[in-house]
């Protein structure tokens, strides 16, 4: 996964609040489920891009 | 050899503990299992690629290759993993690399004593083949604590599978964690830029130096003819390389299904459906929605939540969650009666 192309977005829980247990995360027109365990390597790498100025995970759909 | 060498060898390697129980460290080092596909060209990024299953190429700006679980295999194995390059560069870059890793969980390695005065000596063992000769690279690296020892080998005899043993030293400092995190880290360099070859091989335990990782390595990617296939790869505890372990496929499989796993659907057939639970009859009772929910159990429990990859045919996933045991999916509306053949990847891998 390249993750300077990358589009990371909240999951939305039935009461419209974000998610805690994953992250949708889109790259080359796959969606991807990313856990939010710290021992999933998707994960540790999406906290490390959420340090990078402009890097965001958006609101859900 | 003779018979006193045999029998002088045999008690050295009763002695050093090396009969009985599983002796090779590595998953897949026999290139069995390769769940993803066994094919995959246009390969110029680091990825798990549709290979052999458990071995990852790293790469950065080091040419175009195509990477496979091939037949071309020494005597008593069925498959290596191979590597051709469809596109050359002659001149690698100072940062640019190639190479083949294999990383190790931590609580599979407490048995190694790293870290402490007691601390074993392995050996890596493997049959290589390439039509490139010369020098070439091995990295043991320790995630943990940036720790690397390095070793060469050299293929002598082009395009033939040779056997290859290393043995290193124990490293009395930095113990692997005891989890589930990548510990340890085996790299087989195919090519080099002078970031990681410009200093001494560090042929001894001690802090990673990047410039003393790969001194001496060739370039495999310098030719659109060159090509590299591996298999047999076994680490094992002691300073001898016995024979191979060759598992079941079965016990291979479910190794590697801790790490990845791929469930393809083919059709209405396949028992991985969504199903609309709208029926007419729930329609006129007022059910509030045409939401539906899929949870599978994974065959092995993973070795973390994986990542999922889901795509079902017809519609669409709005959520999905998932823990190393199983998943649950779920679209938000279905239409009365339809099921929605389904596929996912699911990827732990470290």
């Amino acid at each position: 996964m390249d993750y300077d192309k990358i589009t990371v977005k909240y999951y939305k829980e039935d009461d419209g609040s974000n998610s805690t247990k994953a992250l949708k995360v889109i790259y080359n027109e796959t969606v991807y489920s990313v856990p939010t365990d710290p021992a999933n390597r998707h994960y540790a790498a999406i906290l490390e891009w959420a340090k990078i100025d402009g890097n965001t995970i958006a609101e859900a759909d | 050899m003779t018979k006193a060498a045999e029998l002088a060898k045999m008690g050295e390697v009763l002695t050093n503990s090396q009969i009985g129980g599983r002796r090779n460290i590595v998953i897949n080092g026999g290139m069995q299992i390769s769940q993803r596909g066994t094919s995959e060209t246009g390969v110029t990024s680091g990825q798990y690629a549709d290979a052999p299953d458990r071995f990852k190429v790293e790469m950065s700006s080091a040419g175009t290759w195509t990477v496979s679980q091939s037949t071309t295999a020494p005597s008593g194995f069925s498959n290596s993993y191979k590597f051709d390059c469809t596109t050359a560069d002659a001149s690698l870059g100072a940062g640019d690399y190639l190479q083949l890793s294999h990383y190790l969980e931590g609580q599979d390695l407490q048995h190694l004593k790293k870290g402490t005065s007691d601390t074993e000596k392995v050996t890596l063992s493997f049959y290589v083949r390439s039509n490139k000769t010369g020098t070439y690279i091995v990295e043991f690296y320790d995630a943990d604590n940036s720790r690397s020892i390095s070793k060469s080998y050299t293929i002598s005899s082009a395009n033939t599978f040779e056997k290859k043993t290393i043995t290193i030293d124990g490293d009395t400092s930095g113990a692997f964690g005891n989890d589930n995190g990548g510990s340890l880290g085996i790299f087989f360099y195919l090519g080099a830029g002078s970031n990681f070859t410009s200093g001494t091989l560090n042929t001894s335990w001690g802090s990673r130096t990047l410039a003393n990782v790969a001194v001496g390595q060739v370039n495999l990617a310098d030719s659109t003819d060159n090509e590299w296939y591996i298999t047999g790869v076994q680490l094992e505890v002691g300073e001898q390389a016995t024979p191979f372990e060759h598992r079941s496929f079965g016990e291979e499989q479910n190794l590697c299904q801790r790490y990845f796993y791929k469930w393809i659907n083919t059709g209405l057939d396949d028992n991985f459906n969504f199903y609309s639970p709208y029926s007419p009859a729930q329609v006129s009772a007022g059910l509030p929605n045409s939401s539906a929910i899929c949870p599978m159990t994974f065959p092995v429990t993973m070795r973390a939540s994986p990542t999922m990859a889901t795509t079902i045919s017809g519609g669409t996933l709005n959520r999905q969650t998932s823990t190393p045991f199983g998943f649950v999916a779920q679209m938000g509306t279905t239409s009365t009666g339809t099921h929605y053949p389904t596929q996912y990847l699911a990827d732990a891998e470290l």
